[in-house]
């Protein structure tokens, strides 16, 4: 049986920022966040089941005032400890106290290089604050990746934001295509980049790539949307990474909790090794055996896993189809429906609202 | 991509990645911000002496003294591919 390595814990679906391609859910259940208490059993719970590295999301973690003993408890079992940030209310003296609580590493996004752009885009005037919270991080002695998600909006500048990330010290910069997941789903014909900028996009990479070299890793995570294939999506459902909601809801993945009748188990009914192993929403895609055709007889299969389940019941409302992004999928005229229809540069965007409750 | 290292090269971690033993198979692991490698046991020798003080022919030496038929040209190969994946930085000595 596999284990999982890695853990998704969405501490909040709060968030300050309104960006138009988060992939949090547009509606999610009334229910209460984990508390602390909580979240130390499901941590420890997730040790023994062989989680190495944890992930600390949301909306916005550092919108948990109990952040940092949750970080040191982290930390004390074991795990490698991965903050996910905006950056809004990590000053110094944040960013020091988790440093010493044995934080591992931060991941700060940044909408654009372009101050104006960022801001419209963020729904608030945060840019000044995330460079900020870079120089906090780095006075902290923490690692720091920069993470852009990369749209219509921003993609034509990649050299300006591999700039802006050396300056701030970054090791890493992690430029990622759009996800068309929750907010990003409803903004899709907003955010999808044409082809060409999708080219333009990979030469502008390889120009950084070859600018900083060894001093700034440039990752680049391509847009499944114009590839041939699926992406291999959480390395296979069920297989290696599991995700927690802000209420205890186990997922497979950050979107899961949208496909019908998954049969979703929480973490206040049930110990977190039984789901993992047994929940109806973890063996439902898990391995091949739920496969059809083409899936089922494709030796990618084990490469790309059918791709992604969300992607499939998104756009056709079956999450056991071949990932509609697949070329060869009976489903990739979908795809390329949504490609054709590309709008005018400047289109409204719905900004991600604190979440309604279904 | 091959990376150009000399015996006298200092070999450390890189920042944010951290060697662990992994609870289930009590092999040693590197954590990073975006996975996992399990090393085995000779590879996981010489991961834990890249301190940053000692040099490749110091740590071919010190793993030598423990595994038989250490070879540097091994050592050397995986610190580069080590190094290929952003996980070791070497000092120049």
């Amino acid at each position: 049986m596999d284990r999982p390595l890695g853990l998704l814990a969405e501490l909040t679906y709060k968030c300050p920022l309104h960006c138009p391609y988060c992939s949090n859910p547009v509606t999610v259940p009334r229910a209460a966040e984990l508390t602390l208490h909580e979240w130390c059993r499901v941590l420890a719970e997730a040790r023994q089941l062989g989680v190495l590295q944890l992930h600390l999301t949301g909306g916005e973690p550092l919108a948990r005032p109990d952040l940092t003993p949750l970080v040191a408890q982290a930390r004390d079992l074991g795990f490698y400890v991965n903050l996910v940030t905006s950056g809004v209310g990590l000053d110094e003296r944040r960013a020091s106290e988790l440093a010493h609580a044995g934080l591992d590493h931060v991941q700060l996004s940044m909408q654009d290089a372009d101050r104006m752009a960022a801001d419209e885009v963020a729904g608030a005037r945060v840019f000044d604050r995330k460079l900020a919270a870079a120089r906090a991080v780095t006075a902290a002695e923490l690692p720091l990746t920069i993470n852009v998600v990369l749209h219509r909006g921003n993609i034509g500048r990649i050299g300006a934001i591999a700039d802006l990330a050396a300056t701030l010290g970054a090791e890493r910069l992690e430029l990622a295509h759009t996800q068309y997941y929750g907010w990003g789903l409803l903004n899709r014909s907003a955010l999808l980049p044409t082809r060409d900028q999708v080219v333009a996009a990979e030469h502008a990479v390889a120009h950084a790539r070859a600018t900083y070299g060894d001093i700034l890793e440039i990752l680049y995570v391509v847009a499944d949307y114009h590839e041939s294939y699926p992406k291999p999506c959480m390395h296979g459902w069920g297989r290696r990474h599991l995700v927690i909601a802000p209420d205890g809801r186990v997922l497979p993945c950050p979107a899961a909790a949208q496909i019908v009748g998954l049969g979703i188990e929480t973490v206040r009914e049930r110990p977190l090794n039984e789901i993992w192993h047994h929940s109806p929403a973890f063996t439902r895609y898990r391995g091949y055996g739920w496969m059809s055709e083409p899936c089922r007889s494709c030796p990618r299969k084990e490469i790309d896993f059918g791709g992604c389940r969300c992607q499939a019941f998104q756009l056709t409302g079956d999450a056991s189809r071949a990932d509609p992004v697949c070329q060869l999928s009976p489903d990739n005229h979908l795809v390329e429906a949504a490609l054709q229809v590309v709008g005018p540069p400047h289109q409204p965007l719905h900004p991600r609202s604190n979440p309604s409750v279904e | 991509m091959t990376a150009a290292l000399a015996l006298t090269d200092r070999p450390q971690l890189r920042r944010g990645v951290r060697a662990a033993t992994d609870p289930l198979s009590d092999e040693t692991v590197l954590l990073f911000p975006e996975g996992v490698l399990i090393l085995n046991e000779t590879a996981a020798a010489v991961v834990r002496h890249c301190d940053g003080c000692l040099s490749v022919a110091e740590v071919v030496r010190a793993v030598g003294e423990v595994y038989d038929g250490v070879a540097v040209e091994d050592v050397m190969s995986l610190l580069r591919d080590l190094i290929a994946q952003k996980l070791l930085v070497a000092n120049r000595g």
